[in-house]
């Protein structure tokens, strides 16, 4: 272990990714561009990749879920990996994409609000912290031209505001702000058209997480990727809302309950059964 | 012509110690004890923003007296060695211990190779799973570590502070009490208020970060009619003032 004193012109300050880049431990690259590989080819093996994760705003701020599984081409690696993870008590990080690069990501992203706090003495505006997840998605340009793309889904409560807001990205570092809701990954597009149909301002607690818990049904459906309620295994998609009160998951007996009355309200079209046509 | 000139390696450092000493001294002292649910740090500090106890890790806090912009410099290494330590191994890996003899390696280098030696001494503590396993390190500006597993006292007067507190301590005390000793050994003849202090614990059972800065209105309550017969002086007065700052 070294004693990191820094003299002051070269002292990282509060930012933890910058504290790894000066030690030379930094997972991802520094942040100027960097010279981009010539040759985009896609990586020569199957990495364990994470699907669908959405959030929607509600009454009293965000919800967040993903769906358990991570795939590796069209092997399953993983039944139970969790795509939801809480960045600080305000805010949450969901991820889609590589699942190695993802979940480094999400840890050093932790680190790096938590670091800010302490040196800082106060949390980062919500704001901060969207701009300073898009760094690092950014940084991850290089390896997402090599296929290993990361694209994580950013929601948290403006404390100033008073109200949910949520972030989407892009694999350059693009940072977006979305209004209402937000899907990404393989059955992104599945579970954002389900949300946009049952979305209204300001819904409750329980509407709101029924609803997300409906789009992953619905991504589960369409995407193989994509996992959907495993009542045999008892695996259920993580679920958490973020408030005045933090972030909080959201129990997985409530979480199941919400599947059951979605699978009970299936339209007629969609749950057409093979042999009534016989 | 001048004359070359011999000093004696003992008056050289004598009178790095004496200046490092004498401007410690002028600082505003501070006291941390361990207590039934943890380690309370109270320091003599009217500002509300310029902090001289922080949290440096999970289970570990910082505490400094003597030049502000030295021992916040210090703390803040302390929060970028803890992280990195914590990232490159696991959180589990981090301790006060370690961190204390980084810091004393520093001091030390410092006091013996600079013009200037720090004018700080500082405190690393850390909570441990159960009572009577916190630990409380003592740094000073020339590297040494004392290690204390009671109370400690940092700056000015810190001998008499430590003698009032020897009086005063005994054993798995409640937060409402130890704070009230803390107080009126820092104090001595004094009355402190509670706008003239900066308190702070490593709670144990406060979750993953156990540190916790002490705000009004707790503060007044623990001061004044806490730990009462009955409340169980557990400190558990206002529960907002467990929220995240």
């Amino acid at each position: 272990m070294t004693f990191p004193a820094f003299p002051p012109e070269r002292d990282p300050g509060p930012d933890f990714h910058e504290l790894l880049v000066r030690m030379g431990l930094s997972p991802f690259e520094p942040r100027a561009p960097q010279a981009v590989p010539r040759t985009t080819s896609a990586t020569p093996f199957e990495v364990p990749h994470g699907t669908t994760i959405c959030a929607v705003r509600y009454k009293d701020g965000v919800i967040m879920a993903g769906d358990r599984r991570a795939t590796a081409g069209s092997a399953i690696a993983h039944r139970t990996i969790e795509k939801v993870h809480p960045a600080d008590s305000y805010s949450g990080v969901a991820i889609a994409g590589a699942a190695g690069p993802a979940l480094e990501m999400v840890r050093l992203f932790q680190l790096q609000l938590e670091h800010y706090e302490k040196v800082e003495g106060q949390a980062l505006s919500l704001e901060g912290k969207a701009n300073q997840l898009a760094q690092m998605v950014r940084g991850n340009f290089a390896m997402a031209l090599q296929g290993l793309v990361v694209v994580p889904l950013f929601a948290g409560y403006d404390l100033r505001r008073a109200r949910g807001r949520i972030y989407t990205y892009d694999p350059t570092g693009g940072r977006y702000e979305e209004i209402d809701f937000h899907a990404d990954g393989s059955g992104g597009r599945d579970a954002r058209t389900t949300i946009k149909l049952g979305f209204k301002e300001d819904l409750p607690r329980e509407e709101g997480v029924e609803l997300l818990v409906r789009a992953l049904w619905q991504a589960a459906d369409e995407d193989s990727a994509t996992g959907g309620p495993d009542a045999v295994r008892g695996i259920y998609p993580t679920v958490a809302t973020i408030t005045a009160e933090g972030f909080t998951r959201v129990p997985e007996p409530e979480v199941a309950a919400a599947f059951e009355r979605v699978i009970a309200t299936l339209s007629a079209a969609e749950v057409h059964r093979e042999d009534d046509e016989r | 012509m001048t004359m070359p000139f011999y000093v004696a390696p003992e008056q050289f450092m004598k009178d790095k110690a004496d200046f490092a000493r004498k401007n410690i001294a002028r600082g505003r002292p501070l006291v941390a004890t361990v207590y039934d649910r943890g380690v309370l740090i109270c320091a003599e500090n009217s500002s509300r923003s310029l902090h001289k106890v922080s949290e440096i890790y999970d289970r570990i806090a910082f505490a400094g007296v003597g030049k502000y912009n030295e021992f916040d410099q210090l703390r803040v290494s302390g929060v970028q060695a803890a992280d990195l330590k914590g990232y490159q191994f696991s959180r589990e890996d981090v301790d006060a211990r370690s961190l204390a003899n980084l810091y004393a390696r520093y001091m030390g280098n410092v006091f013996t190779h600079e013009m200037k030696p720090l004018e700080v001494e500082i405190l690393v503590a850390e909570v441990g799973p159960r009572t009577g396993e916190d630990q409380l390190f003592h740094i000073l500006y020339d590297g040494t570590v004392v290690d204390e597993d009671r109370f400690t006292a940092l700056g000015g007067e810190s001998d008499a502070i430590s003698g009032r507190m020897d009086r005063a301590y005994s054993a798995g005390w409640l937060v409402g009490d130890a704070l009230k000793a803390s107080v009126s050994a820092l104090g001595g003849e004094r009355h402190l208020g509670a706008t003239e202090l900066e308190v702070a614990v490593l709670e144990r059972g406060n979750g993953r970060r156990a540190f916790r800065r002490i705000v009004e209105p707790e503060l007044s309550a623990l001061l004044g009619e806490a730990s009462e017969p009955g409340g169980a002086g557990t400190g558990e007065a206002p529960e907002a003032a467990g929220q995240p700052q």
